[in-house]
């Protein structure tokens, strides 16, 4: 078999740089993960199996995944809603605006935390009203949502804003003069060329969602077959000295991520490819 | 610049060859004990000095007592360990193996100088009049503690509630279990660890009644004031004792066991008593806790030893994978 490499005409250093992605990728991803499969492996199938399906490990993954799905939505319809406030008008303090959105990145997520449970506790600045209200945001899965969109929203701002800043207005003219309404040239011109930006966003905010520790223990409240994440329980079997437990439910994460993720691509390429076919 | 750099490559070489300067040691300790060992290493630094004429600087790492005994399994290079319970310095000799697993008959007193026990914090007045355990299992009392499975110290309260339950309900088993499910029933909110649920209780006004270290009861009424908070005393609880130990290769490797054993040996001196007690830490020694009476109430104090068998069988009965605190939750 002959592998085939695709090689930019003119431009050198292809090798190079070939090599440090691969090295790179080898040191820094699949090394370490690599232990992860490694470490779980030495329990042997029965005690992995027995591991990852505890109804208390069951309940956490629906409570992680849960949660990440409904924020990475959320974050999708926000953030694309900030990114277009953004890149669409002008208004007085927008700098400031734009510079706030990356604070999540900067902030530590315990601090984020934190801080998002006193405001949401029933005794916070915003839990006192949510309470009689019957909503209940912190220590409930609501809360985790929270938190996690907290985190999540950079994503997917940060990977609309190019787009969007590209988007040309004489295909939006064109559009009208043709007859569109404004809702047609939202949905059937804009959109698609943002679905893939969106796309990719979501598929951030909810990776990043998944893995999150730091802001959620704090507002979660940590409840068994309520409130735990999956993060959470791997924390609890290492305080076991259980490492390859802790494996076992890292790896189930890693697999089942990695396919949504892999999802989430393939849907992608798809509608980017889409978008070329339509416009050439 | 060219000249510079060898005499600076020599000068870090000879340094690291011929280490002059301070002795320097490592304390990996958990979390509540940051405030007790800085006043006992500064004053330890005095009088090593006094003794031998050496300097001695003390370094402190302090975090979750499950996650320091891991970093010390993992390599941390800890001369001395001061950890939350025998059960973390049990696992380092075990699967580290740099220290033997008989540690905790080298020093008096199962290798525990200053002793602890869990206590209830309420709010001034306690409103909802929680004097006792079974005060606490009752309907409409909110529990707040942190979650055993990654807190040492939560272990320790509910092992305190289980032992009580036992104590006064001949030894019943399932009766002990009942009253710990109980408990967990009137719980909102299982933090990760116990300054997390401090929080939760004081700053965020959650629940009626914070099981908490007794030092860290002591710490919060300073922090936020007498005037909201008040302690008291169940008339039975667990003694908590929180072990040291030298952790003989590490020392051996820097040539600092003699100090290490004499860090440790000098918290059972009249003055390292004294700051355990000053710390809201039970001292061992009879004249310093006379002193000190005023500050630690007598109540009856239970041992894991004698209620449960020591930490190795409570630890896989109650907080193992599918132990009795996970049956609690999954029964629902």
């Amino acid at each position: 078999m002959q592998l085939h490499f695709k090689r930019p005409g003119i431009l050198p250093g292809f090798w190079p740089a070939y090599c440090y992605s691969v090295l790179y990728l080898t040191l820094i991803v699949l090394i370490p993960l690599s232990a992860v499969f490694l470490k779980t492996a030495t329990a042997g199938w029965t005690k992995i199996w027995h591991t990852i399906s505890s109804p208390r490990v069951v309940a956490a993954y629906e409570v992680s995944f849960g949660a990440s799905l409904a924020a990475a939505l959320a974050s999708v319809v926000i953030g694309f809603v900030i990114a277009w406030a953004l890149e669409r008008y002008e208004f007085p303090g927008k700098s400031i605006v734009d510079a706030l959105v990356d604070i999540p990145f900067a902030l530590p997520t315990a601090v984020a935390g934190i801080s998002l449970t006193s405001l949401y506790a029933p005794s916070g600045w915003l839990g006192r009203y949510l309470e009689p209200l019957g909503i209940k945001v912190a220590f409930a899965p609501l809360g985790i949502t929270v938190a996690l969109v907290f985190i999540g929203l950079p994503f997917v701002v940060r990977s609309v804003q190019p787009v969007l800043e590209d988007a040309d207005h004489e295909v939006e003219e064109a559009a009208s003069s043709l007859g569109a309404g404004r809702w047609q040239v939202f949905w059937r011109v804009l959109f698609p060329a943002f679905r893939p930006a969106l796309l990719t966003g979501f598929a951030l905010a909810f990776a990043r969602g998944l893995g999150e520790y730091g802001s959620v223990v704090f507002i979660s409240g940590n409840l068994p077959m309520k409130t735990e994440i999956a993060p959470l329980l791997i924390i609890a079997k290492l305080e076991e000295y259980d490492y390859a437990g802790a494996a076992a439910i890292a790896t189930a994460m890693l697999v089942a991520s990695f396919l949504m993720l892999l999802l989430i691509n393939i849907v992608q390429g798809r509608s980017r490819r889409f978008m070329e076919t339509k416009l050439s | 610049m060219k000249r510079i750099v060898p005499i600076i490559l020599a000068s870090l070489l000879t340094s690291v060859l011929f280490a002059t300067g301070p002795v320097k040691l490592l304390n990996v300790s958990y979390d509540p004990t940051r405030e007790l060992y800085q006043d006992f290493n500064a004053a330890f630094a005095k009088y090593w000095k006094a003794k031998t004429g050496v300097d001695v600087e003390i370094n402190q790492s302090h975090g979750g007592s499950g996650a320091q005994s891991r970093s010390v399994i993992d390599g941390l290079q800890a001369d001395v360990v001061t950890l939350g319970l025998a059960y973390d310095i049990d696992a380092i000799a075990e699967k580290a193996k740099i220290l033997p697993t008989d540690w905790q008959t080298r020093l008096p007193n199962n290798s525990t100088p200053y002793t602890s026990t869990i206590v209830f914090l309420v709010r001034k007045g306690n409103p909802k009049h929680i004097k006792e355990w079974s005060d606490a299992v009752r309907d409409g009392v909110a529990v707040i503690t942190p979650n055993p499975k990654t807190s040492g110290g939560a272990r320790w309260s509910y092992l305190a509630a289980w032992g009580y339950a036992l104590r006064h309900d001949n030894n019943d088993d399932a009766k002990a279990r009942a009253f710990v499910t109980h408990l967990y029933k009137n719980v909102p909110v299982l933090d990760s660890g116990a300054r997390g649920s401090t929080a939760t209780f004081a700053q965020r006004g959650l629940g009626d009644v914070l099981l908490s270290w007794e030092n860290e009861a002591h710490l919060a009424l300073k922090e936020f004031g007498a005037d909201k908070f008040e302690i008291v005393y169940p008339s039975e609880s667990i003694l908590a004792e929180p072990p040291v130990a030298v952790v003989d290769k590490i020392a051996a490797k820097h040539g600092t066991t003699e100090v290490a054993k004499a860090y440790l040996n000098y918290l059972y001196t009249d003055e390292g008593q004294e700051i355990a007690a000053r710390n809201f830490y039970r001292p061992r020694n009879e004249k310093v806790t006379a002193k000190y009476a005023a500050s630690f109430p007598k109540l009856t104090l239970f041992t894991i030893d004698q209620v449960f068998g020591g930490w190795q069988k409570a630890q896989a009965k109650h907080f193992g994978d599918g132990g009795v605190f996970d049956q609690i939750y999954q029964a629902k």
